[in-house]
């Protein structure tokens, strides 16, 4: 069975419309981080998440309404499944960080529940069927916030490094930049449509974009392994036909490998729970732009790259590669 | 050609029966009820607070503090020689937690002055700054040290009073290379209470009363304003908890008998049978406690707790080894510290950076959800390969269970945190597992496609396809390792099991695919794949 028949498609000619069609993206996404800026899970911002377990169907206008200062810039939404009767509570403000001042925030949206007769709440759920109790709260303080922000962006900096020189060791130099590019060129997407969404950078979300670059790459480089296996098989033609000709051969484990691994994250967005939402959204976003980004961004650049200079072999081809190749030759 | 095809296949049943066994027999059995060995219990797989529900706090350790009290003591010391050796000196004052200055120090005496300071001289620096004042830095490496040592005593501390609260399998654990720790505590719902025994800084001390109880103004005026340099002004306990206290001591600054001499404690009552904690002192403690009361009959004694006043009994008679201290307890905050005096004080004050209080019901949901998204998904994708890859697909579905398998069973004998987005990383372990399979069998068909033979289109498949999964997997190794790295708590554990099943994949896909096919294979000739 197969998806395309000796599919044939020049999807190189194609590399600057797409090139453009990323740009507006990355630019729209841009421009709404600019202009509103780009929502924050208390885990950086800092600030208070309350989860109140009800005994009835709250309203979740009154919740608003009874929060000190109105609810001004507070986040008022149900939590999980509606027959839980579960509401998160969010307020961007945390209790001071000194001593255990940090739950005086958290303890003052319990009080104001009471005082505006929603529900006594009587403390921390003691166990599952308990109702009117806080279900969970999480609060942060600036400072955790801050470190967790600049360990982030560590992470995917030295991630980044990593894999440009595992691929300029393993590929070209071309390769490797078209790989980080592509990657760079996933994350400011997914980061845009976060942006477009609404979807709040949390830690998992992070995490999601980490995995991202890890499925991107993993990608990019599937598709480079049959180019770098192409380049010395047709030492006539131009990269831009050797980058073609393994896109199309590869076509059909693209569409396969993306559609099930999108299956399995949509499985997850969708039956999850609410602490995963994001996630799978930013993968779902992620997986899409990620096997985009492999044809039309990295192995564009390696045609853009390597276009204006004579097709080489590869100098530094692993011994394993040029003996099991050779030994094919012979066999045929 | 397949003569090691039979060990090759009794490895796979023997791994995969390991594994489930380790792995996935222990959760089967906590959801079914089924009998469980204690020795498999032991190593069932651990899951996260995100999961089990319970506490996270995370707090830094004010190093300062114990920083200020080192300092502090070293003045006393010096002070305390300078009246020995008959120096005179103007003005002995802590100025910041690692400095403390000495004024008015008589030419004349200078020298005498430089002896004492030579006994403090191995952990603080003398700077003259002229007129006869001089600065006294504690040394850079001695800073360093005490900061270290005060976190790590902070953790000690902190396990021992978790510990005295029965909860089961704690965790306390220092953030590396700052002064951060986060302590973990399941199936806790209680975090006022928690965070009220972990942060009770504890520090017990006796302190002969000089004056008092007054107001601030009118003990000052029995001084004429200025406190003499060996003697403080401590507050009484408030008689509301929280207000500022209305009262004060003039007290001893050293204290003679501290926390540190206690050998037990424990709560009672005292002779009015109100709530009370009765102590008993270690036979150094004992000793001066005993010379203590014994000079000072008939004077009062401060009990201190925290800089705040507890109570300030007469001293009726020679006390040494046991005594009460009483004064508005209600049971329980008898009991609380008792507990805190019996686990050591704090060197230093905590300062909560977060909490998170993850519910019951809360992490039952998650573990739901997660379990149902990862069935549904793996179902998903079994579909699909039965469907497109006919009988092959067969194998990339033993191959993908027994990645699953062996990964559950490697977390769980390891002792790695199952997490939320440790479930994520885990459903993402399904989809390179796909991958691989699917890389393999395209290539097989595109190797059919090129008219060769079934043996010969397999091994081609295998042996091409290894380096483009060596070089996938290592990039993705390469990341995986950066989020372990930079990662906390949860996102560890998404880190964690992505790279444990990368590893497991790398064995399934090659290793387990390929025997099966071989299997196939040595059956019979076999004229068509189904593929």
């Amino acid at each position: 069975m197969h998806i395309f028949k000796n599919p044939n498609f020049d999807f190189i000619r194609w590399k600057w419309h797409a090139i453009a069609l990323s740009w507006v993206i990355i630019l729209i996404g841009a421009i709404g981080i600019w202009t509103k800026g780009m929502p924050k899970g208390v885990e950086f911002s800092g600030g208070t998440i309350v989860i109140v377990k009800f005994d009835q169907q709250p309203d979740l206008d009154k919740i608003r309404a009874s929060l000190p200062g109105g609810g001004a810039n507070a986040i008022v939404q149900q939590y999980g499944d509606p027959t839980q009767k579960q509401v998160m509570i969010r307020v961007h403000s945390a209790g001071a960080e000194t001593g255990a001042e940090l739950s005086a925030t958290a303890d003052q949206v319990t009080k104001s529940l009471g005082q505006a007769g929603l529900a006594q709440i009587t403390g921390h759920c003691l166990n599952a069927s308990a109702t009117n109790c806080i279900a969970g709260t999480e609060i942060i303080g600036p400072t955790v916030g801050q470190e967790l922000q600049s360990r982030g962006i560590m992470a995917t900096v030295f991630a980044l490094a990593g894999i440009l020189v595992y691929i300029a060791f393993r590929f070209r130099f071309s390769f490797a930049v078209g790989a980080v590019v592509a990657t760079i060129h996933d994350l400011l997407i997914t980061l845009a449509f976060l942006a477009l969404f609404k979807y709040e950078l949390s830690l998992n979300v992070i995490a999601a974009l980490l995995t991202i670059t890890g499925y991107s790459m993993n990608d990019t480089i599937v598709i480079y392994d049959r180019v770098r296996e192409n380049m010395r098989q047709m030492r006539r033609d131009d990269i831009a036909s050797v980058v073609n000709a393994a896109v199309n051969q590869m076509l059909d484990r693209t569409m396969i490998t993306g559609g099930l691994t999108l299956l399995s994250v949509i499985a997850l967005y969708f039956f999850g729970g609410e602490v995963l939402k994001g996630f799978a959204f930013t993968m779902i976003v992620g997986i899409i732009t990620g096997t985009y980004s492999s044809v039309f961004i990295a192995a564009a650049i390696v045609v853009i790259w390597q276009g204006r200079k004579p097709l080489k072999v590869a100098p530094a081809a692993p011994a394993a590669t040029a003996r099991k190749s050779g030994k094919r030759a012979r066999a045929s | 050609m397949y003569k090691n095809l039979r060990w090759k296949l009794l490895t796979i049943v023997v791994v995969i029966a390991v594994f489930f066994t380790v792995g996935v027999y222990p959760l089967m059995a906590d959801h079914f009820h089924w009998p469980l060995p204690a020795a498999l219990k032991a190593h069932s797989l651990k899951l996260g607070l995100d999961l089990k529900g319970g506490v996270q706090l995370e707090l830094r350790v004010n190093t300062d503090d114990a920083l200020r009290i080192t300092t502090t003591s070293t003045s006393e010391q010096l002070r305390d020689s300078l009246k020995n050796s008959n120096t005179a000196y103007g003005n002995i004052t802590v100025a910041a937690p690692t400095t403390f200055r000495v004024e008015g120090i008589p030419q004349d005496r200078d020298s005498a002055f430089r002896t004492a300071a030579d006994e403090i001289a191995t952990n603080y620096d003398r700077n003259p700054q002229g007129a006869g004042t001089y600065e006294f830095r504690m040394k850079p490496t001695v800073e360093r040290d005490l900061r270290e040592q005060a976190v790590d005593q902070t953790l000690q501390t902190i396990d021992r009073r978790v510990n005295e609260l029965g909860v089961t399998e704690p965790q306390i654990a220092r953030q590396p290379q700052n002064d951060q720790i986060i302590v973990q505590l399941p199936g806790v719902s209680d975090v006022a209470h928690a965070k009220d025994i972990i942060g009770k800084t504890a520090i017990l001390e006796f302190k002969l009363v000089e004056a008092g109880p007054g107001t601030k103004d009118d003990l000052l005026k029995q001084y004429n304003g200025t406190l003499p340099g060996d003697m403080e002004m401590v507050p009484g306990s408030a008689t509301t908890a929280g207000e500022p206290a209305s009262v004060f001591y003039v007290v001893r600054k050293i204290a003679t008998v501290t926390g540190q001499d206690l050998r037990l404690a424990k709560p009672g009552l005292d002779e009015n049978n109100q709530p009370a904690v009765h102590f008993e002192l270690k036979s150094a403690g004992a000793q001066k406690f005993g010379k203590l009361s014994g000079e000072n009959i008939g004077r009062y004694l401060a009990i201190v707790l925290d800089n705040r006043i507890i109570s300030a009994p007469r001293l009726e008679g020679r006390i040494t080894d046991q005594g009460r201290i009483s004064g508005g307890f209600t049971a329980e905050s008898a009991n609380d510290l008792a507990l805190t005096l019996r686990s050591g004080s704090l060197p230093a004050s905590l300062t909560y950076l977060s909490e998170t209080v993850v519910g019951p019901s809360l992490g039952a949901d998650s573990i739901r959800a997660g379990v149902i998204a990862s069935f549904v998904g793996l179902l998903l994708i079994m579909a699909f390969m039965l469907i497109y890859y006919k009988l092959s697909g067969i194998n990339a579905i033993v191959a993908l269970v027994a990645n699953l398998v062996i990964l559950l069973g490697l977390m769980a004998y390891i002792g790695a945190v199952m997490t939320l987005p440790g479930i994520a990383g885990f459903v993402l372990t399904m989809g390179v597992g796909v991958d691989s399979n699917v890389l393999i069998f395209e290539r097989i068909k595109e190797e059919l496609a090129a008219q060769r033979g079934v043996r010969a289109a397999i091994n081609a498949g295998f042996s091409r396809v290894f380096l483009t999964l060596l070089d996938t997997h290592v990039a993705s190794l390469i990341s995986a390792l950066f989020l372990f790295q930079f990662g906390t708590g949860p996102i560890r554990g998404f880190a964690t099991t992505l790279s444990i099943g990368l590893f497991v994949n790398l064995f399934t896909s090659i290793f387990v695919s390929k025997a099966l096919y071989e299997f196939e294979l040595s059956k019979r000739q076999v004229p068509a794949l189904s593929i």
